[in-house]
C-alpha cells in the first residue's frame, strides 16, 4: 500500500466557525431578561374573611394614598414621591421612639427565651423561635409593629404606583443594609446574592428580614369587578 | 508599481467557496435564534416605568405574561388601554381561563412557583390593573411581578 501523503487541512473556515460561536453567544446572552418588582397578592377576599380580624392601632399604620391627579397623601399630609422614602424609613424603624410612630419592642436572647418558654400556642412559638435566632445572630434589636397601607384610586397612573412601590421597597432595603453593615459587617445586597448558594448567608438574611419585615398591605378595592 | 503588476500575468484565480456553507449556517442559526426570542407579537404600546429595587425573573418557563397598554393600531382599536393575552386582545374575564390553561400545561408540583408578569405601559390607569389583579387573586395566581426598567441614578 502506497503511503498517502497527509493533505494539509484548510484552516480558512476556522474564522467562520469562531464568528458563528461568537454570534450565537451574543444573541443568547442578550435575550431580553425580565426585570421588575416581585410581589405577592393577598388571597381572595372570601378567604380573608374567615380569618380572625387582627386589631391594628392607628399609630402602627403608615397610610399612603394616591389620587387620580397623581398626588400623594402620606399620613395626612401632601408629599412628593421623592420624600416618601425618608418618611417611610423614619416610620419603620422608629429610632426616635416617638409616641406617634409605631409601637416598639426590645428583643434580646434572654427576652426571646423567656417568651418562648411562656408561649401558649404554636404560632407564638414559631414567631419567637424566629426572633430568638435573629437575636443570636445580630445581638439585641428593636422590633416595631409597622404596617404600610397603600391605597390608590382607579385613576392613579401606573407610573406613580410603581414609583411608590419602589420607594417603599427601597426604604426597607436601606434599613436592612444599615443593619447588615452595622451588625454583620456585610452588605445586604451581597447577602441576597449569596443566599441562593450559601446556607449561612441565608440564615443571616432571614435574621435581617425578621428585624425589618416588609409589610405592605394594599386596600381592598371598593368597586373592583362588578 | 511594478510590484503589483507581477501577478496579473497568471490569470484570474478561482475564489474559494469553502466558507459558503459556514455563512449559510450562520444565517440559519441567526434566524433560528431570533425567531425563538419573541414570545408574542406586541399589539399594544409598551413603555415600562422605571424602578430602582428590581429583581430578575428566573425560570422563564414558569412565567405567563399579561400585556396592558394603548393599542398600536389606534385607528382600528381606539386609544383605550387594552389587555393582551398571547397574541390577541382580551377582556378582564378572559384572564381566569388564560391562567387556568397555562397552569394545566405545567407540572402539578410547580404550581406554587408559577409567576405572572404584568407588562404594563406607564400611561395606563390603575383601574384596569386593579381589575386584572382581582381576577388573578380569584384564580389563585398570587405570585406576580410588575415588569419595569432599571432606573439610572
Amino acid at each position: 500500500m502506497p503511503k498517502r501523503e497527509s493533505p494539509e487541512i484548510n484552516a480558512g473556515s476556522m474564522a467562520d466557525i469562531a464568528f458563528l460561536l461568537l454570534i450565537f453567544f451574543l444573541v443568547t446572552t442578550t435575550m431580553d431578561s425580565d426585570w421588575g418588582l416581585a410581589r405577592l397578592l393577598p388571597p381572595p377576599p372570601e378567604e380573608i374573611e374567615q380569618q380572625e380580624e387582627i386589631k391594628i392601632k392607628e399609630r402602627d399604620v403608615f397610610v399612603v394614598l394616591a389620587n387620580a391627579n397623581n398626588q400623594l397623601l402620606v399620613e395626612g399630609e401632601v408629599l412628593d414621591v421623592s420624600m416618601l422614602k425618608e418618611k417611610a424609613k423614619e416610620f419603620i424603624a422608629n429610632k426616635a421612639r416617638l409616641e406617634t410612630l409605631p409601637q416598639w419592642e426590645d428583643v434580646s436572647v434572654s427576652i426571646a427565651q423567656q417568651k418562648l418558654a411562656d408561649a401558649q400556642n404554636e404560632e407564638t412559638k414559631k414567631k419567637w423561635t424566629k426572633r430568638l435566632d435573629a437575636a443570636k445572630l445580630l445581638g439585641d434589636y428593636t422590633l416595631t409593629k409597622q404596617v404600610i397601607s397603600l391605597q390608590n384610586d382607579r385613576g392613579t397612573s401606573y407610573d406613580l404606583y410603581i414609583q411608590v412601590q419602589d420607594e417603599l421597597a427601597n426604604a426597607y432595603n436601606e434599613l436592612r443594609e444599615e443593619l447588615a453593615q452595622d451588625r454583620l459587617g456585610v452588605s445586604y445586597y451581597e447577602l441576597l446574592e449569596k443566599a441562593k448558594r450559601d446556607d449561612k448567608a441565608k440564615e443571616k438574611l432571614k435574621a435581617i428580614k425578621t428585624v425589618y419585615p416588609q409589610r405592605i398591605s394594599e386596600a381592598e378595592p371598593k368597586d373592583a369587578v362588578q | 508599481m511594478s510590484r503589483f503588476k507581477k501577478k496579473s500575468g497568471k490569470g484570474s484565480q478561482a475564489i474559494s467557496t469553502a466558507s459558503l456553507p459556514d455563512i449559510v449556517f450562520m444565517l440559519l442559526f441567526f434566524f433560528m435564534v431570533t425567531t425563538v426570542m419573541r414570545e408574542v407579537d406586541l399589539q399594544v404600546k409598551l413603555e415600562q416605568p422605571q424602578a430602582k429595587d428590581i429583581q430578575k425573573l428566573e425560570n422563564k418557563s414558569l412565567v405567563s405574561y399579561i400585556y396592558i397598554g394603548e393599542p398600536i393600531k389606534r385607528a382600528k382599536y381606539g386609544t383605550e388601554p387594552r389587555i393582551q393575552l398571547n397574541d390577541d386582545f382580551a377582556t378582564v374575564d378572559d384572564i381566569r381561563p388564560f391562567i387556568e390553561t397555562f397552569r394545566s400545561g405545567q407540572d402539578e408540583g410547580l404550581h406554587s412557583k408559577l409567576t405572572t408578569s404584568l407588562k404594563v405601559d406607564k400611561e395606563v390607569k390603575m383601574g384596569v390593573i386593579t381589575d386584572v389583579k382581582q381576577q388573578l387573586r380569584k384564580s389563585q395566581q398570587l405570585k406576580i411581578m410588575y415588569s419595569t426598567m432599571q432606573k439610572s441614578e
